[in-house]
């Protein structure tokens, strides 16, 4: 769970670069790149959910 | 298809602004020594020794790292060079500074500022994960982390922020807005600070005690309040300084515009102080000091990315909100994510540097600036986030990040320095905090 996250957000980033390249437009590119930041969003998410302890686990 | 080329000319300076910008840079590192004591403050006295002297040797590693490896990559304004052509456009992602800083001397006036500026930046940005692994993060483990930020993570942000990179292209390249705006470092010293605390902190793991099995979070408050606030108030000076020289030498403001930039630096951690100290008197009855430590420090940085273009009332709405999230933040990852984070880097840092970013898309003149601000900060999340991560990983299965029970109960001072910070004082125990 924790590194897959982690590899979801690269690829919000990559869309985000898509965005500048494909589109000259603002509009598709503002769109592109909010759907860039809420994947990464997601992706963040995931991660910390998969860092977070389990119920009843305690460090030492 | 790689070119190497210089882009960016190096901007000329008159004599009288080259000698004031040195003179602010010169009054910088206070913010490093404000950073220093808040780290030591919040930390236990058990551990104190250890967390000063890592303050102290984390930048000095940072320091000549950047020196031998980070200063080639992060490259000066006019020097050379990696260019991609992608798209017909093209995608300026490292420099190739001087080898060792070679001809330094001779370089231009602004070059010149621009590595020392860079020096700072790093020198701070290594501080900030250090502080959020207070009482379990070996000295050696550090060092290492420092190293990697200092070799890959700030000579690539620096470069794609400051010296003609391609988020700093954005509007040449992209008719983006006036490119990606960061005169102060919020994102290349905060919000990437802050993200690798989090790593730090997700790597090396809570405390001893910190989430027992039953219960709430066990509270570990900081050991000494007076170092927290004092540390804020040198902060102040050094972050004054950083974000009058950052707006000198990263967006060529001119002298007229650096009083509006002092006084909204003061103002937006004025409003951020005034909001930390309301919500937590709401919450708790009365103010908390290390959160209102939290909450100014928070306003100072979300000042880093906007103080030289705010008006002084959008200031203090921007330190304003800072202050109203960084208490509820601080709770929210302590008690519902279980994440110990004993200096609250990742909210103070990560968290109010990225709304501070934010927030210059609003109050920067240029059209369009909001998209090239919040393309930079897909790059913090989406690629330099997962990078910093996958460095620390790696690092931490060669130099383990977290030091062994024994050490941990015995505390940091003895265990790594064979010497407490305080020897006539009483330390306390982990069941004390019970």
């Amino acid at each position: 769970m924790k590194y897959a996250g982690l590899l979801v957000m690269p690829a919000g980033f990559f869309l985000t670069l898509a965005a500048l390249a494909l589109f000259p437009d603002p509009g598709r590119r503002i769109a592109f790149v909010l759907c860039g930041i809420a994947v990464e969003s997601m992706g963040l998410v995931v991660a910390v959910r998969g860092h977070m302890p389990p119920k009843g686990a305690s460090h030492q | 298809m790689i070119a190497t080329a210089p882009t960016v000319p190096a901007a000329t300076m008159s004599d009288a602004v080259f000698a004031l910008t040195l003179a602010l840079l010169l009054l910088a590192p206070m913010a490093i020594a404000g950073v220093t004591l808040v780290n030591t403050g919040l930390g236990r006295s058990r551990s104190a020794a250890q967390a000063m002297l890592g303050n102290l040797a984390l930048v000095a590693v940072a320091a000549i790292v950047f020196t031998f490896i980070g200063g080639f990559f992060a490259g000066l304004p006019g020097s050379k060079e990696a260019i991609f052509s992608i798209a017909g456009k093209p995608w300026n992602v490292l420099g190739l500074g001087p080898f060792l800083l070679h001809g330094l001397g001779g370089a231009a006036p602004q070059s010149q500022l621009a590595v020392l500026f860079e020096f700072l930046a790093v020198a701070m940005l290594v501080q900030l994960p250090w502080g959020s692994g207070a009482d379990r993060w070996r000295l050696a483990a550090g060092y290492g982390s420092a190293a990697l930020l200092a070799a890959i993570v700030f000579p690539l942000a620096a470069h794609w922020v400051w010296t003609g990179g391609w988020l700093a292209a954005l509007g040449e390249n992209f008719s983006v807005g006036a490119g990606f705006l960061d005169a102060g470092g919020a994102a290349t010293v905060h919000v990437l600070g802050g993200l690798s605390a989090l790593a730090v902190v997700w790597i090396a793991g809570p405390r001893r005690g910190k989430f027992p099995k039953e219960g709430l979070s066990t509270a570990m408050p900081g050991h000494n309040a007076i170092y927290v606030l004092f540390g804020c108030l040198l902060a102040l000076v050094g972050w004054v300084a950083w974000n009058l020289a950052g707006a000198i030498v990263w967006i060529h403001a001119p002298l007229s515009a650096l009083p509006g930039t002092a006084i909204n630096t003061l103002l937006s951690a004025s409003g951020a102080l005034a909001a930390t100290f309301s919500v937590t008197r709401f919450r708790f009855g009365k103010p908390d000091a290390s959160l209102c430590a939290n909450g100014w420090l928070a306003g100072l940085v979300a000042s880093s990315a906007c103080a030289a273009f705010a008006s002084p009332v959008g200031s203090l709405f921007v330190g304003g909100v800072a202050g109203v999230f960084t208490p509820l933040l601080v709770e929210l990852l302590e008690l519902a994510l279980s994440v110990d984070d004993p200096t609250g880097a990742i909210t103070v840092h990560g968290a109010a540097g990225l709304w501070g970013l934010i927030a210059a898309g609003f109050f920067a003149p240029q059209t369009g600036q909001l998209l090239a601000q919040l393309i930079g900060l897909a790059a913090l999340l989406g690629f330099f986030f997962p990078l910093i991560y996958s460095l620390f990983a790696l690092l931490n299965r060669f130099v383990p990040f977290r030091v062994d029970p024994d050490g941990e109960r015995m505390g940091m001072d003895l265990h790594e320095i064979g010497g407490g910070a305080y020897p006539e004082f009483v330390i306390h125990r982990d069941e004390s905090y019970r």
